[in-house]
């Protein structure tokens, strides 16, 4: 018998409260902005923080109350961008779409290695000690920093050096702050010729260290016949807007530096 | 200790500094750690805990006094507690949000956080086990909470000071905080037998 008032007990408390918290719930409910709910609805929802609020949450408040620009989601891309606008009841100029690219192509047997590294095995590590283990000291290291970044999955380390699959990737940055040497970089999409060096080293030693290097002969600014590519430092720079990714560089280029994405 | 025989200015010394609930019993350390990196946000916190264990301490008593007791039922204590607490946080929460929307702003997510606060279902249980009065049980509820808000702004105060110290590498962050904390309990050892 003891069990059964145990029981009624628990749901008649349980019931009390349940009616009590029911009522309270209309008396004190506050007008909230549907509006955030919908937002939030439309966003990648990989809390990534690429938009610089606390999370999804964070930036659908903020762009509920209009303090943050419907085109802030980096991974939502345009699609997001337009779906959040629709919903504000604003226009959106649509942004450029932008992946990240890995301006380095040292996978082993390209770049000549000064030493075998046996410590952390982090870039950020490796890097900190005698300038890393590859000769060249821009190179990509490939000990996956950007990989443990990337919370979209889009980065693999193969042969030595990271991979950016541009399918996955969504423009988040994350992987930008990840590496220790700076050599990724979001740039637009559609500029699919890209200079894959960072070398600021001189000729001599950067053909020392590397067979796929830049020695900024500037061969390419020659061939180029829309001004879009220069040598800066010692390195070829393309111009994005400039650049109608026709190849010319490309094919001129005598340490295959300039490659086609 | 009773109430009635150490006087109200005694009986807080006791909650506050002899039995601190973080010290000395050893409850609600998650808050303590996790909501105490800056003071202005720990005082929040205090004010939370103290406002829910208050409340928490009486209507645990109540239920314990008039509706368990009276049935032979004492040893749903515990889950009937936080079944209390839980609803009551949740009530408070609404309330706040409704008629004191400044601070539920400034608590904001520490309110949901009190639910699994272990020094609030201690605090409740603590009155059953030393058959505490009404006025007792609120008064252990809302003394041992500002022991918890003593505590856990000492200690951002602390770690406010170590975010610009040089610390070695193997004790950032979380290790350095787990020592001050052990060390700080060593201190209030020493008020053990004041009152």
């Amino acid at each position: 018998m003891p069990i059964v008032y145990a029981v009624a007990v628990m749901c008649a408390l349980g019931a009390v409260f349940g009616v009590v918290l029911s009522f309270a719930d209309k008396k004190f409910a506050v007008p909230v902005d549907e509006r955030v709910q919908l937002i939030r609805e439309k966003l990648a929802g990989a809390n990534c923080g690429a938009c610089g609020f606390p999370g999804c949450d964070g930036f659908a408040e903020a762009v509920a109350k209009g303090e943050a620009p419907v085109n802030g989601c980096p991974p939502g891309g345009s699609d997001t961008a337009t779906a959040l606008a629709e919903i504000m009841g604003v226009s959106v100029g649509v942004g450029v779409q932008e992946v990240a690219r890995l301006r380095c192509q040292g996978e082993k047997g390209v770049a000549n290695e000064s030493f075998e590294y046996d410590g952390i095995k982090t870039c950020f590590a490796a890097s900190e000690f005698s300038g890393g283990p590859k000769a060249c000291q821009y190179s990509c290291i490939g000990l996956g920093d950007c990989m443990r970044a990337c919370v979209f999955d889009a980065i693999e380390i193969v042969n030595g050096i990271a991979v950016i699959n541009p399918d996955k990737c969504t423009a988040c940055g994350m992987c930008v702050d990840a590496c220790p040497r700076n050599l990724i970089a979001l740039l637009p999409k559609e500029s699919t010729v890209l200079v894959r060096c960072m070398s600021l080293n001189n000729a001599r030693v950067t053909r020392q260290s590397c067979s796929k290097g830049c020695i900024g002969c500037k061969r390419c600014e020659k061939a180029c016949e829309f001004d879009a590519i220069h040598v800066v430092n010692g390195i070829a720079v393309i111009d994005a807007e400039k650049c109608t990714n026709c190849k010319a560089c490309v094919e001129v280029c005598p340490n295959a530096c300039i490659t086609v994405a | 200790m009773r109430l009635s025989e150490v006087g109200i200015l005694l009986f807080m010394v006791d909650c506050i500094l002899c039995n601190n609930y973080i010290f000395s019993r050893f409850l609600g350390c998650c808050p303590f750690l996790g909501v105490s990196s800056k003071v202005e946000t720990s005082i929040g916190m205090g004010l939370a805990v103290t406002f829910v264990m208050g409340l928490a301490s009486l209507f645990t008593w109540a239920v314990h006094e008039y509706v368990l007791m009276p049935l032979n039922l004492t040893y749903l204590n515990t889950i009937a507690f936080i079944f209390i607490i839980a609803s009551l946080v949740q009530f408070v929460e609404m309330f706040m949000k409704k008629s004191l929307p400044a601070l539920y702003s400034a608590l904001g997510i520490y309110l949901p956080l009190i639910t699994t606060n272990c020094a609030v279902l201690g605090a409740a249980l603590l009155n059953i086990q030393s058959s505490y009065g009404l006025l007792e049980s609120v008064l252990n509820g809302v003394f041992g909470a500002l022991g918890f808000m003593l505590a856990i702004v000492i200690m951002a105060g602390v770690r406010e000071r170590l975010e610009s110290s040089d610390i070695p590498l193997p004790f950032k962050g979380f290790s350095i905080s787990l020592v001050i904390a052990g060390m700080m309990s060593v201190a209030f050892l020493g008020f053990k037998g004041l009152v």
